[in-house]
C-alpha cells in the first residue's frame, strides 16, 4: 500500500470522525436541548452551581397543564399512575400546579405553574428533625424518602404549599422517582434528569417555552443572562427565602 | 402542720379494677386507632395534603403543654417556697410523666413512619425545633424521674430543691420548644409569633393546674381519703390566676394581629368567622374555659366547694381542648397567602378555607393517650408512695386553728 493511499484512508477516517462527533454534539444538542453536563455518578453535586428555573407567565395559557402532564408522567403521580385510587381529592399528591392569581382590584388575571421554589433558605429543611428534607450543594431541595419519619412539619412549614403526604400504599411507580406511604414528597426539579445533563420535565415538555431551566451561577447561561437583563420577581419574596425559581410578568 | 405520710392507694376494690379495665379499654381503642391508620395510611383519617395535623395533635400538644403544667404544684414547693404545697408535690412529678408520655405516644403512633422513631433519634437535625425537643421530651422523663426520686428517698431528700429547680428550668424551656413549634413558622398567617412560646407557657400552667386538681379531687375521693378546704380553696385561686395569666397572653396575641392590616383577615377568620373556629374559641375557651372558672375561683359562693373545683378544672380542660383545636386546625384551615392582596385558586385547594372532619380513629387515638396518662397514674399511686394519707387542714393549713375545725 502506498503512503498515499494511506494519507487517503487517514484523512477519510479523520474527516469521517469528526462528522461524528461533530453531529453527536449537534444532536445532542438540538435533540436533548441539553443545559448541563451529565454528572458522573460517583461525583457530588457542586456548589459551583444553583439549578433553576424562570418561568414568563405572559406565555403561559390559563387552559394548558402540559407541565403538570409530564411531572406526572415524569414522576409517576397523578396522571402518571395508577395509584392513589383511595384517597379523596384533597389527600393525592401534587408535586406541580397551574394557579390562577386574580387581582382582586383590576380582576386581571395570571397563570402560572407552581411548584418547590428550591428555597436557598428552605424552612422544610430547617424544621425536618432528621434531616430528610434537604438541600443538595446545587441547590436542589428535596426529600429522602428512606429518612423521612412522617411527620408533616416540613409541610407546615412550606410558604408554597409545594408538598404532598402519601396517603395510602403505593405499587405504581418509576424507578428513578422511588414514593412511598407515610412519607412526604415534592417537586424534585427532576433531579434525574439534571444529573443526566437533562432538564426537567416540565421545561423540556411547555409548548410555549415559558419555562427555562440553567445554572444560575454559570453568568454564561441563557437563565442567568436573562434574569440580569429582564426584570423578574420571586413568590412571598417577603420572606427572604431566595428561591431558586423566579417568574416573570405577575 | 404535722409531717406528712404518704401511703399507696389499697386498691383492692372493685372500683379500682373497674377504672383499671375503663383506661385499658381507652388504650386498646387508641392501639387500634393507631394499627387501623398505619395500616391503612392516613387516607381513613380526616387529614389532608391541608390540614397535615389533625385530631391527633390536638390531644398531643395539649397533653405535652399539660404535662409541664402539671410539674408546677411541685416546683412551687420546693422552688418557691410554697411549703404547704409540698405533700403534693409526688403526685406533680407524677402527673407530668404521665401527661408527657401520653401526649407523645399520640404524636408517635400519628406519623407516618413511626417504625423510624429511632432512625429519627439517631440523625437529629439541631436547626429543627422538633429534634430539640426529642431531646427535651427525654430529658424531662430522666429530669423529672431525678426529682421524685430526691423527693422519695430519704437520703436524697436535701438535693431535692436544685432538682426541683433544674426540672422547672427545663419544663420552661421544653414548654418555649411546644409553643415555637408553631411560633416559628413563618409560613403561615396565624403562626408566625413570638409570643406563642410565653402563651404556650401560660396556658400550659393552667392547663396542667386543671388536670392535677381532677386528678387530686378524684384520687382523694375514690380512695376514700380526707380532703381538706383549705387545699380545695388554694388550687381554685391557683387555677383562677393562672386562667387569668393565659388570657393575657391570648389577648395580646389577638390584638397585636388585628392592629396590623396584613392579619386582620386571618383573625376576622378566627374570631368572627362562618366557622367552628371563632364558635371554640368565644364560647369553648373564652366562656367556659376562662371566665367561668375565673368566677369560680374568686367569688364567695363557689368557694371551698369540691364540687365547684372540679367544674372549674373541668372546663379548664375543655376549654383547653377548644382553644388547641383553634390553633391547630384552624391555623391550617386558613388559607396560605401565595400571593397577598390577590385571589388564587388552584387543583391544589390554594385560596380556600380547607375543610377538616376528624374521624373517630383520629379521636380515639387522643383518648388513648388521656388513657395512657391516667393509667399511669393510677399504676403509680397503687404501687409507691404517691399521695399523702390526708390532706386535712389540720394537716396542710400552715395557719390552721383547732377551735375552727
Amino acid at each position: 500500500m502506498s503512503d498515499n493511499k494511506i494519507d487517503h484512508y487517514r484523512r477519510r477516517f479523520l474527516g469521517q470522525t469528526a462528522a461524528i462527533a461533530g453531529g453527536a454534539t449537534l444532536a445532542g444538542g438540538l435533540l436533548l436541548n441539553a443545559v448541563a453536563e451529565a454528572r458522573p455518578a460517583d461525583q457530588a453535586a457542586s456548589s459551583a452551581n444553583r439549578w433553576g428555573l424562570l418561568i414568563d407567565t405572559s406565555k403561559c395559557a390559563s387552559d394548558c397543564d402540559e407541565c403538570v402532564k409530564a411531572c406526572e408522567m415524569e414522576h409517576g403521580w397523578g396522571r402518571g399512575s395508577t395509584d392513589e385510587q383511595k384517597s379523596r381529592p384533597e389527600q393525592k399528591a401534587q408535586w406541580i400546579r397551574k394557579v390562577t392569581v386574580r387581582d382582586r382590584a383590576t380582576g386581571h388575571e395570571t397563570s402560572l405553574p407552581m411548584m418547590c421554589q428550591h428555597c436557598a433558605h428552605p424552612p422544610c429543611v430547617d424544621v425536618c428533625p432528621t434531616g430528610a428534607s434537604m438541600k443538595r450543594a446545587d441547590g436542589i431541595v428535596q426529600v429522602d424518602k428512606h429518612r423521612c419519619i412522617g411527620c408533616r412539619y416540613c409541610m407546615m412549614a412550606c410558604p408554597y404549599k409545594a408538598r404532598s403526604f402519601i396517603h395510602e400504599d403505593l405499587h405504581d411507580q418509576k424507578t428513578e422517582s422511588p414514593r412511598g406511604k407515610g412519607t412526604v414528597e415534592s417537586c424534585n426539579l427532576c433531579v434525574n434528569r439534571v444529573d443526566r445533563g437533562e432538564q426537567p420535565a416540565c421545561a423540556e415538555a411547555c409548548p410555549e417555552k415559558a419555562i427555562l431551566f440553567g445554572d444560575l451561577k454559570d453568568p454564561g447561561s441563557e437563565i442567568a443572562r436573562r434574569l440580569a437583563s429582564e426584570p423578574s420577581t420571586e413568590i412571598r419574596g417577603d420572606l427572604g427565602l431566595d428561591l431558586g425559581v423566579r417568574y416573570q410578568h405577575i | 402542720m404535722k409531717p406528712t405520710t404518704f401511703r399507696e392507694i389499697s386498691g383492692d376494690s372493685t372500683g379500682f379494677w373497674a377504672l383499671l379495665g375503663l383506661l385499658g379499654l381507652l388504650i386498646a381503642a387508641g392501639l387500634g386507632a393507631a394499627w387501623y391508620m398505619e395500616h391503612n395510611g392516613h387516607w381513613v383519617t380526616g387529614m389532608n395534603n391541608q390540614i397535615v395535623w389533625g385530631m391527633p395533635h390536638v390531644f398531643a400538644v395539649f397533653l405535652i403543654v399539660a404535662a409541664s403544667g402539671a410539674l408546677n404544684v411541685a416546683s412551687m414547693a420546693s422552688v418557691f417556697g410554697r411549703t404547704a404545697l409540698k405533700p403534693l408535690s409526688r403526685l406533680s412529678g407524677l402527673l407530668a410523666i404521665a401527661l408527657l408520655a401520653g401526649g407523645l405516644m399520640v404524636l408517635v403512633l400519628d406519623l407516618g413512619h413511626p417504625d423510624r422513631l429511632i432512625m429519627a433519634m439517631m440523625n437529629l437535625n439541631f436547626m429543627s425545633i422538633f429534634a430539640w425537643n426529642i431531646i427535651l421530651y427525654n430529658g424531662f422523663f430522666l429530669i423529672v424521674g431525678i426529682y421524685l426520686w430526691t423527693m422519695m428517698e430519704k437520703r436524697a431528700n436535701r438535693h431535692t430543691k436544685t432538682a426541683g429547680l433544674f426540672a422547672f428550668v427545663w419544663r420552661l424551656i421544653l414548654t418555649t420548644g411546644t409553643g415555637s413549634i408553631f411560633g416559628w413558622l413563618v409560613a403561615r398567617q396565624a403562626y408566625d409569633a413570638a409570643i406563642m412560646a410565653p402563651m404556650f407557657i401560660a396556658l400550659s400552667f393552667s392547663f396542667g393546674l386543671a388536670i392535677f386538681m381532677l386528678v387530686l379531687f378524684a384520687s382523694y375521693r375514690w380512695a376514700g381519703r380526707p380532703l381538706g378546704d383549705y387545699m380545695i380553696v388554694r388550687m381554685q385561686r391557683l387555677l383562677g390566676l393562672f386562667v387569668i395569666a393565659a388570657l393575657f397572653f391570648v389577648v395580646v396575641y389577638h390584638l397585636t394581629n388585628l392592629y396590623a392590616a396584613e392579619h386582620r383577615s386571618v383573625e376576622h377568620f378566627m374570631l368572627d368567622g362562618d366557622n367552628v373556629y371563632s364558635g371554640l374559641f368565644w364560647v369553648g375557651y373564652v366562656l367556659l374555659g376562662s371566665l367561668i372558672p375565673m368566677a369560680i375561683a374568686w367569688f364567695g359562693p363557689f368557694r371551698a366547694s369540691l364540687g365547684w373545683a372540679t367544674t372549674a378544672a373541668a372546663l379548664v380542660v375543655a376549654g383547653g381542648l377548644a382553644m388547641m383545636y383553634v390553633i391547630i386546625i384552624g391555623g391550617q384551615a386558613y388559607p396560605l397567602q401565595l400571593f397577598p392582596g390577590k385571589e388564587v385558586s388552584s387543583s391544589f385547594f390554594d385560596g380556600v378555607v380547607n375543610p377538616y372532619s376528624p374521624t373517630l380513629a383520629e379521636t380515639l387515638l387522643g383518648i388513648g393517650g388521656v388513657g395512657i396518662a391516667l393509667a399511669i397514674v393510677v399504676v403509680g399511686i397503687r404501687l409507691l408512695k404517691f399521695l399523702p394519707l390526708s390532706l386535712e387542714d389540720a394537716r396542710v393549713d400552715p395557719h390552721y386553728k383547732a377551735d375552727e375545725a
